[in-house]
């Protein structure tokens, strides 16, 4: 494909991305894009950067044939399995990047937002073996929720700070954030979780994370001789999901699923999918599909996934929309259980409730890319994350916390 | 009056002008326009009025919580250009300040008729940059309205020349590095900040906001500035009062205070 690179030099796909920021960010912004640019061409950093994902972080993780799996949906199914990698979710690609980035820049602390703790555990664990300050705001609705990720990120040496405005939720995290990044600019990287935000966060977050869609991509061709027929992924903010799209996106041939959080179904109102259930806005320093209502004010989002509960979604997963390069469909909080109980059950592998949305997407696709290519189709899924985090909310969704309650009082008091 | 005729005004009295701060809707549409009224009334210049918004980032406590009241009562868009229109009809000027996305949702042409139709001279927009801006420069001059921009102590030679030359009325110079509320001293890069813009344009009135709370701060900035921007400060006058009458006279009283301040320029 001989389409331009995106973004462009302003930091657009297309009409979204961009910076809608207060003016006091943006020479942070243009600091950061010119360290991004250098350490990019840098083979010095892109080595301590590989080095540290091999030997740190255990990839390139595992493109794993599902056979029983596959059985099941009627496809063949190839998991990339981001729940091996160290902290057990693709994030560590991103903070790991992210936090080489700010040592760069001589920036001694680093400042994050969390939903569910996933990316704060992630951020702290970069932090302790780089040896940078970390503070992370979480909302504090979550910080109740998600005690134990609160414990790990304090047991790695980093401040969590509860947001007790707005909703107290992600969103409200990442205002929090972007208020202390405000005032703290000299010293401090915002250490964003997901490639959403001002340009370049979108870029650098995608090209962090993009090892996923290389390897996998390489995988497929060593393994099948040939592409997939498809790439499914969840999407909230869209991190995984435009890691393992980007190297694919030249290749015509492999059509690309990002599913959203349904929630309870798109027509509830009670969901968190910003493409199939949003419209066109700004929201958290760029313009893209977000939830809100008519007046333009940010509507809270739901879903049973803490990692996808967030009423905006990356500019380019946008773009990708908008052009028909990639499609996007909502997948309920029911589906995504049924999912993730299949691949417990076929496959031995409890996933992250997220990474359950994108296999119940491969389960509903799967049938009609059969239908559609005459043949059985190969699909890859990106498992992006282990599902331990979920144990709580899984059991108690199957009604099963009971009976391990009944079997070890006080086990889960 | 428009805000050049204001700060012309302003300039020949030999004092700074008074910009205070009111967000649309808090604690009711009503009570909100009483406010901004008695802020008139008693010195402040000029009305802020600002669009309460679920996520505004540069605002710290005091705004965040008086714009989460205003919500969570119902406030619309439609009824901050309802209080705009009556404030201005009581003689006030009146700016709006807003976050952008409810602007992009409103629709920029159609807002900017409809804030231009209610009475207000312009709008400070502090999520949206110059850089973004092309469609509501083109929609500010269809419907005569004044574009202010913010600066920053971060802000570089170059940005902060591009920013004044896309901005008219003023040009709103934030004091320090941070977000809204009162703070206990004003900031030591607000007058450098200042004279960057000054030699950028030296026409160009500028506006100080962030940090100034009291009397004695008003007077500081007015001794460097064309404008003090007083926000967080009154409406903990409100957001604090037990009942909406002391409220109302505790707006009085600080609004009176911050007017004697910016007549008595630190020099």
């Amino acid at each position: 494909m001989s389409a331009p690179a995106l973004p462009d030099l302003s930091g657009h796909f297309g009409r979204y991305g961009g910076r809608f920021v207060p003016e006091a960010l943006v020479r942070a912004l243009d600091e950061l894009d010119a360290a991004y640019r250098s350490a990019k061409t840098d083979p010095q950093f892109q080595a301590q950067f590989a080095g540290l994902l091999k030997n740190y972080a255990g990839t390139p993780s595992l493109l794993y044939r599902a056979e029983r799996l596959s059985e099941r949906l009627g496809a063949e199914i190839l998991l990339k399995r981001e729940d091996l990698n160290h902290t057990g979710a693709h994030k560590v690609r991103n903070v790991l990047g992210q936090a080489l980035l700010a040592k760069r820049m001589g920036k001694p602390r680093v400042i994050a937002e969390t939903g569910a703790g996933q990316h704060g555990v992630a951020s702290a664990t970069a932090a302790a073996l780089l040896d940078l300050e970390c503070v992370v705001y979480m909302g504090e609705t979550d910080t109740e929720r998600q005690a134990l990720n609160v414990a790990r990120m304090r047991m790695l040496g980093a401040t969590v700070v509860p947001v007790t405005n707005g909703s107290r939720t992600l969103k409200d995290a990442l205002n929090e954030a972007l208020r202390d990044w405000v005032a703290s600019v000299d010293t401090t990287h915002y250490l964003l979780g997901t490639a959403a935000g001002p340009h370049p966060f979108p870029e650098i977050v995608r090209d962090f994370v993009g090892g996923i869609g290389v390897e996998a991509r390489a995988q497929c061709l060593e393994q099948l001789g040939r592409l997939p027929d498809a790439v499914a992924a969840c999407v909230g903010g869209g991190s995984n999901a435009i890691g393992i799209f980007h190297a694919f996106v030249p290749d015509e041939s492999v059509q690309l699923y990002g599913f959203e959080a349904g929630g309870d179904g798109v027509a509830t109102g009670r969901h968190a999918a910003s493409i199939t259930g949003g419209s066109s806005g700004v929201l958290h320093g760029a313009r893209t599909y977000v939830l809100q209502d008519e007046d333009g004010q940010t509507v809270e989002s739901h879903s049973i996934s803490a990692g996808l509960d967030y009423p905006g979604v990356g500019p380019e997963h946008a773009w990708l929309h908008d052009t028909g390069r990639a499609e996007y469909e909502p997948v309920t909080d029911d589906e995504a259980m049924a999912a993730f109980h299949l691949l417990c059950r076929t496959e031995g592998i409890i996933p992250a409730i997220e990474s359950a949305h994108a296999l119940a997407g491969a389960a509903r696709i799967a049938p009609l890319l059969k239908a559609e290519l005459g043949r059985t189709p190969t699909i890859v899924v990106n498992l992006s994350g282990r599902g331990d985090k979920d144990v709580h909310t899984a059991g108690a969704y199957f009604g099963i916390l009971d009976q391990v309650e009944a079997l070890v009082p006080g086990e889960n008091a | 009056m428009s805000i050049a005729e204001v700060f012309h005004k302003a300039r020949t009295e030999d004092r700074a002008l008074l910009v205070g701060c009111m967000p649309a809707g808090f604690p009711t549409v009503d009570d909100s326009i009483a406010s901004m009224i008695a802020m008139h009334e008693a010195g402040c210049d000029v009305i802020e009025v600002e669009l309460p918004y679920s996520d505004p980032v540069m605002d710290g406590p005091v705004i965040q919580k008086a714009s989460d009241i205003a919500l969570s009562r119902g406030v619309r868009s439609r009824d901050t250009l309802r209080i705009i229109e009556a404030v201005a009809g009581a003689g006030a000027t009146v700016v709006l300040m807003t976050y952008w996305n409810p602007i992009e949702k409103y629709g920029v042409n159609a807002f900017a008729r409809d804030l231009a139709a209610a009475g207000a001279t312009g709008m400070i927009t502090p999520d949206l940059i110059p850089d973004e801006a092309a469609e509501w420069i083109a929609a500010a001059d269809e419907h005569r309205l004044d574009r202010t921009f913010l600066v920053s102590p971060s802000s570089t030679d170059e940005r902060i020349a591009m920013t004044v030359a896309q901005c008219r009325g003023f040009v709103y110079a934030t004091a320090l590095m941070g977000v809204t509320g009162a703070r206990t001293s004003v900031s030591s890069q607000a007058p450098e900040l200042v004279d960057r813009v000054r030699h950028a344009n030296p026409d160009m009135p500028v506006g100080v906001g962030l940090g100034v709370g009291t009397g004695a701060q008003a007077a500081e900035v007015a001794g460097f500035a064309d404008g003090v921007i007083v926000g967080s400060a009154l409406i903990r006058c409100v957001l604090e009062a037990p009942d909406r009458a002391t409220g109302l006279s505790r707006l009085r009283t600080l609004s009176a205070e911050l007017a004697e301040g910016v007549r008595n320029p630190a020099k």
